[in-house]
């Protein structure tokens, strides 16, 4: 099988977020790393290729330091790597949506046919949980997202598990080409081995930019006026000292204010 | 004026009964109608009207019920949902359609919005209206920003599409109508699916039903390794607390699937409940926001977590629990 995974790269996790100027997007000067659910559409796509033979294809979309994803994506097994480079984006300058995004990737794949592509089922940055299914729609192939399995089902066709509300699953058989979005959890992750390190200096990565393949911000279907840091909805009691002056202040709130202990 | 469109979901488990998140979703529309001085539609998908679902619906105060039935709208596709609602909305002419954010619509609507030329705006918490145009607030950067969102400029006639998170907006505020909204049947005529799915199962009978506990001690990522568990159970014993926890602890095997609160878990809203290092997704905060008292204690400041806390502690784990645990062994 060949495998397209679609990776992004966001804040870490613990990164302290600041807004730029405009409040439109974040400032930069954070710590970038893969989008978790991206990072295991990466694995499972490592193992469909371990156990059914095949090529993984990493690809993602972002200014210079998004190529780090890549690296590490070939690091750890994917074959080769195509970074659509989006530039250093002039400060203020929206970034792609996640239809923008899809159609930048539906264009810069033309012309190579995956018989499936994967990507996580939303990113922790914009959290849009959209790309892989505009994708999907522009590629004209079948979807299913939020998956915890799959395997192959016989020539061209894939089973697959989805994950459905309050605990509920459901298996789905698609023919291939498919585009799937992955469930953080559906795998344990690897870590890149050092010989996979050396190895991946050595893989192919291919570089387009945007303005190649016509794709922009330009694109976007819906406009972020401004981000601010949310109201709290309830007036929180912080309390503080030590930990133990909290802990006793704590129990002091919860027995004669909330009555709860 | 143009109407606002509301896609209503069927129960998963329950098919011949409304997902009650359509209600939250009628509301919404009604109150956005009332800005835009738009009315409201509500659109049902069935194989057959065996329920009465379009005359639960047309209870509502609704402009119409928009009743599409056919064979192949018995079980969801996105192919067939998709391809219905394209036809449903292509008639309707609405300005907006507003779906609930549920797994199905998150499956769909994306493909629906794009078909059509449209933008979706996904996980709204918030509406308001600016010149006339909807303006939508929805989380970003995990909750940790709220962004305000409107739709970018669209061909004349196109609709926007958002889903709104569930639990943003209140089904009991739904208006009822002074009569029943009239029910117009739409025929409509899905292409076959091309994705065969099976019976909807529960992985393993749920162990733990964690609903019933009156005092939760719910832990995430900033335990850092599962061998933390052996003081967060002390802590939990202190309290008289079940355990729960974060979809990442539960997806790492440090606790059972069916010890997570969220989304894909249970939604609790215990007397009691005590987020430790838990930073608070929207995912894990729509699962237990609905708690009568919700302490967090996490080092970040920033965490969203504290947005719904009403005490928190910034601080070190490590150190503010086990004083907790010793605090509450002298006062018990």
């Amino acid at each position: 099988m060949k495998i397209l995974v679609c990776l992004k790269q966001v804040p870490a996790k613990d990164a302290p977020l600041k807004l730029n100027q405009a409040a439109t997007w974040i400032r930069e000067d954070v710590s970038f790393e893969t989008n978790e659910p991206d990072a295991f559409a990466l694995e499972a796509a490592l193992r469909l290729k371990e156990a059914h033979g095949g090529e993984v294809v990493a690809l993602t979309l972002g200014p210079a330091r998004a190529a780090q994803v890549l690296r590490e994506a070939l690091a750890k097994g994917a074959d080769r790597a195509i970074h659509l480079d989006a530039g250093e984006a002039a400060a203020g300058a929206p970034p792609l949506d996640a239809f923008a995004i899809a159609e930048a990737v539906s264009r810069a794949i033309a012309g190579e046919s995956y018989d499936l592509i994967l990507t996580g089922l939303q990113s922790d940055d914009a959290g849009y949980g959209q790309t892989g299914v505009i994708l999907a729609e522009l590629l004209g192939a079948p979807h299913a997202t939020i998956i915890m399995q799959v395997e192959p089902a016989g020539e061209r066709r894939i089973k697959v598990k989805r994950e459905l509300e309050s605990g509920n699953f459901q298996f789905v058989e698609m023919p291939t080409p498919a585009v799937l979005t992955i469930q953080s959890g559906i795998n344990k992750l690897r870590y890149a081995t050092l010989m996979g390190i050396k190895q991946a200096k050595n893989k192919p990565l291919a570089r387009m930019t945007l303005e190649e393949i016509g794709a922009s911000a330009g694109l976007n279907r819906q406009l972020v006026h401004r981000l601010f840091v949310p109201s709290k909805s309830k007036g929180t009691t912080l309390i503080s000292g030590s930990a133990k002056e909290q802990a006793a202040a704590l129990v002091a709130h919860l027995r004669n204010d909330a009555h709860v202990i | 004026m143009r109407p606002i469109l509301v896609i209503a979901e069927r129960k998963l488990t329950a098919p011949g009964r409304l997902n009650p998140a359509s209600l939250e979703a009628i509301a919404a529309a009604q109150e956005l109608g009332r800005h835009l001085q738009a009315p409201v539609q509500a659109v049902l998908l069935e194989a057959e009207a065996a329920g009465g679902l379009a005359a639960e619906l047309a209870q509502y105060q609704l402009e119409a019920v928009l009743h599409a039935r056919h064979a192949a709208l018995a079980a969801y596709s996105p192919d067939v949902w998709t391809a219905a609602l394209v036809q449903i909305v292509t008639a309707a002419q609405p300005s907006l359609v507003l779906l609930p954010h549920t797994y199905q619509v998150r499956d769909f609507a994306p493909q629906l919005a794009t078909r059509m030329g449209a933008g979706l705006i996904s996980d709204v918490i918030g509406l308001s209206a600016a010149q006339g145009e909807p303006r939508f607030l929805r989380p970003m950067f995990q909750g940790k920003f709220a962004a305000e969102v409107g739709f970018a400029a669209r061909q004349e006639g196109a609709p926007g599409f958002a889903t709104l998170q569930i639990g943003a907006f209140r089904a009991d505020a739904a208006a009822r109508g002074a009569s029943p909204a009239p029910i117009r049947d739409l025929a409509v005529t899905p292409p076959a699916s091309r994705l065969q799915a099976g019976e909807v199962f529960q992985e393993a009978k749920q162990a733990v039903d964690l609903t019933q506990a009156p005092v939760i001690v719910s832990v995430g990522r900033g335990i850092k390794e599962p061998k933390n568990l052996d003081l967060m159970r002390e802590l939990a014993a202190a309290l008289g607390a079940e355990l729960a926890a974060s979809r990442p602890i539960c997806d790492a095997g440090w606790l059972p699937m069916d010890r997570q609160i969220g989304s894909s878990g249970q939604t609790v809203a215990p007397k009691l409940y005590l987020a430790v290092g838990i930073s608070g997704a929207i995912q894990h905060l729509v699962g237990m926001k609905g708690s009568r008292t919700i302490v967090a204690i996490n080092k970040d400041p920033e965490a969203p977590i504290f947005e719904v806390a009403d005490y928190g502690i910034v601080g070190d784990l490590f150190a503010v629990v086990p004083a907790l645990i010793e605090a509450l062994r002298a006062a018990s």
